[in-house]
């Protein structure tokens, strides 16, 4: 079993966010990134169906030099092999575009993403990547079970759960569900030390076209003061709810 | 022109995000001086009512191959109506299915791929619009110069009017290619008689705050006293006091309701991101320096076991003399 494992590099979810240069770059100073959460629990579903099926896994990112420490931790917690394709992915179509020509080229019986990047959210990158190579796309994945070439998927709806079957390859946008959060794993001491010695190859990035182009950021706007009720006067939350925020 | 826009349904009805869709499609159709299509598949409701929402023209596919969802197959029809109507601009609401419909149409059509959209767009030229980015902790505005776009917006970020026109309905014969793909769908398990999460108005959620799953009964007497759907905060899914498809926050089911009242919710920064684009925000809860009341619009301090009962009730009275 042939495994791919795209890892999207990501501000730590605690991060406060904050733009530089008249709001048009995120200002990543002071920020830890970590792995995309989606794709921890992919990676870690990588590492079940390793253990009981055998196989390899490849972790790719697109990114520049600084996201190697994503990678590194990702072969610390088990990936045999990280490939870097060195640009700035600045927009979907490109990133997707990027990672086709090098998974085009080797044949993975699986490739696992996440649903979503938590600093784009584009849940872009997934979908394009799998029509690129012409394999099926299972979105928000929450359950895959592997047996020889034959997949048995679920996918979250919205209100519930739809159980699929397909045929390897195929790509999965994975979530919590394809594991626990108990099931993922820290990287450990051997693990490190190990991962210092596992191949990190760094490919340069073809040119793709770019379909987007972010002009500048904007912060939500800020909240005015929170209105106190007293506890034992919930009328004046209803008429409050009624009158001023109309919602009821 | 045309903008085109698939008109989802679910065991064949319309919902919420479906007219949202469909108007602000409309709307955007109105800036371009374009048509609006809308295109259904399988669906039983009648498509002419989609008129309503602003749509003036509706293409209809029922195909036996069709019934069941495929995120492939259903990518292809969109395609085929697409290039039959001339639609560059394809409008898909933010649902489970249309994001896994969505990347298939934008790649296969070499479309730019604007997805978490809020609003119509600033300007047409260049084409400028604005997006959840960062798990909603911050709005980008994204410009393409592509004449192929396709654009999947959030639900609940549009008001939908109803303007009292009918559409036409015509039926668009799709035939489907050879699939050189397979993915069937087995079996589909929904909560039924639920609200669903993502398109609710009003949402009633809670935390670790409320000790243990044996006392949802007052969140969830609550929610039906308002007409409201349930919400949680991870722990509280984590532990398995209630189902993981509640959870809400950065990691979880991101909403923008109307109303959202946290009950014993600490408002940690993940929670918030998820929820903070609710338009009014209610805190319930005992600690008054819990970081949720400087997110919020109204709140109590309290102990939900006591503030939830007089809640309830003064719900029920208000509604009951409505
Ligand atoms: C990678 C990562 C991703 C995460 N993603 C999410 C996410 O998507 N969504 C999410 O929710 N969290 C997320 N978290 C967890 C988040 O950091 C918080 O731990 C979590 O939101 C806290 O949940 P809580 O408010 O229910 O519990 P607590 O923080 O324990 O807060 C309980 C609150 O209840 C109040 N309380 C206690 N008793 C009462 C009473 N009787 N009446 C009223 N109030 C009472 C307390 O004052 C307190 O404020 C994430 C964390 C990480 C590390
Ligand atoms: N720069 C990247 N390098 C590798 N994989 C990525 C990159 N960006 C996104 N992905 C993958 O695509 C998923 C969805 O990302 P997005 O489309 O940005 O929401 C992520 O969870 C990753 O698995």
């Amino acid at each position: 079993m042939k495994i791919l494992v795209c890892i999207s590099h990501v501000p730590d979810t605690t991060s406060k966010i904050v733009f530089k240069n008249d709001n048009t770059e995120f200002d990543a100073s002071g920020v830890t990134f970590v792995i995309n959460p989606y794709d921890e629990f992919g990676l870690t579903k990588a590492m079940h169906i390793k253990e009981s099926m055998g196989g390899t896994i490849t972790v790719v990112n697109v990114g520049l030099a600084a996201t190697e420490s994503t990678l590194r931790k990702a072969l610390a917690i088990g990936a045999d092999e990280a490939v870097r394709i060195n640009t700035e992915p600045t927009d979907a179509a490109f990133v997707a575009g990027l990672l086709a020509e090098y998974a085009g080229e080797e044949n993975f019986d699986l490739i696992i993403t996440g649903r979503e990047s938590i600093d784009y959210n584009g849940g872009a990158v997934p979908g394009i990547l799998s029509a690129h190579l012409n394999i099926p796309f299972v979105n928000a994945c929450i359950g895959l079970d592997i047996n020889a070439d034959q997949a048995t998927l679920i996918r979250e709806i919205d209100g519930g759960k739809e159980t699929l079957q397909g045929k390897l390859p195929l790509l999965i946008a994975g979530q919590k569900g394809l594991v626990e959060e108990k099931d993922l794993r820290i990287p450990a001491m051997r693990g490190i030390m190990m991962a210092r010695k596992k191949p990190l190859r760094v490919v340069e990035a073809s040119e793709i076209h770019k379909q987007t182009t972010v002009l500048n950021y904007q912060l939500p706007d800020e909240k005015g003061a929170c209105t106190l009720i007293d506890p034992d006067n919930v009328d004046q939350l209803v008429e409050l709810l009624h009158s001023e925020a109309k919602v009821i | 022109m045309t903008v085109l826009v698939y008109a989802e349904n679910w065991n064949g009805n319309f919902k919420k995000s479906t007219f949202e869709a469909v108007h602000y499609a409309a709307e955007l159709a109105n800036l371009m001086d374009a048509e609006t299509v809308a295109l259904t598949i399988s669906a039983k409701d009648d498509p002419s009512q989609l008129g309503k929402y602003g749509a003036h023209k509706v293409k209809t596919i029922e195909n036996p191959s069709l019934e069941t969802f495929n995120n492939q197959a259903y990518a292809d029809a969109i395609i085929a109506v697409a290039e039959e109507s001339n639609a560059d601009t394809i409008v898909i609401s933010n649902t489970s299915n249309g994001k896994a419909i969505a990347p298939l149409v934008a790649a296969k059509r070499k479309a730019a791929f604007i997805t978490n959209v809020i609003e119509l767009p600033e300007s047409l030229s260049p084409f400028t619009i604005k997006r959840k980015t960062f798990s909603s902790k911050a709005i980008a505005r994204y410009q393409t110069e592509s004449d192929k776009k396709v654009i999947t917006i959030t639900a609940n970020a549009f008001e939908y009017s109803e303007r009292g026109q009918s559409a036409t309905a015509e039926a668009f014969d799709f035939q489907t290619t050879a699939p050189n793909q397979e993915l069937t769908s087995v079996s589909i398990d929904r909560a039924t008689g639920k609200i669903g999460l993502t398109e609710a108005d009003l949402v009633v959620s809670a935390g670790r705050g409320m000790k243990g799953p044996e006392n949802w009964g007052m969140i969830e007497d609550l929610a039906e006293a308002l007409g409201a759907a349930t919400a949680c905060s991870k722990p509280v899914s984590d532990i398995g006091w209630r189902p993981h498809s509640e959870h809400v926050g950065q990691t979880g089911i991101a909403i923008n309701p109307q109303l959202y009242i946290a009950v014993g919710i600490s408002g940690a920064i993940q929670h918030l991101a998820g929820v903070n684009a609710s338009k009014n925000i209610v805190v319930i809860n005992t600690d008054p320096d819990a970081p949720f009341f400087k997110a919020a619009d109204y709140g109590i301090v309290g102990d939900a076991f006591e503030v939830l009962p007089k809640l309830i009730s003064a719900i029920k009275t208000y509604k009951a003399a409505i």
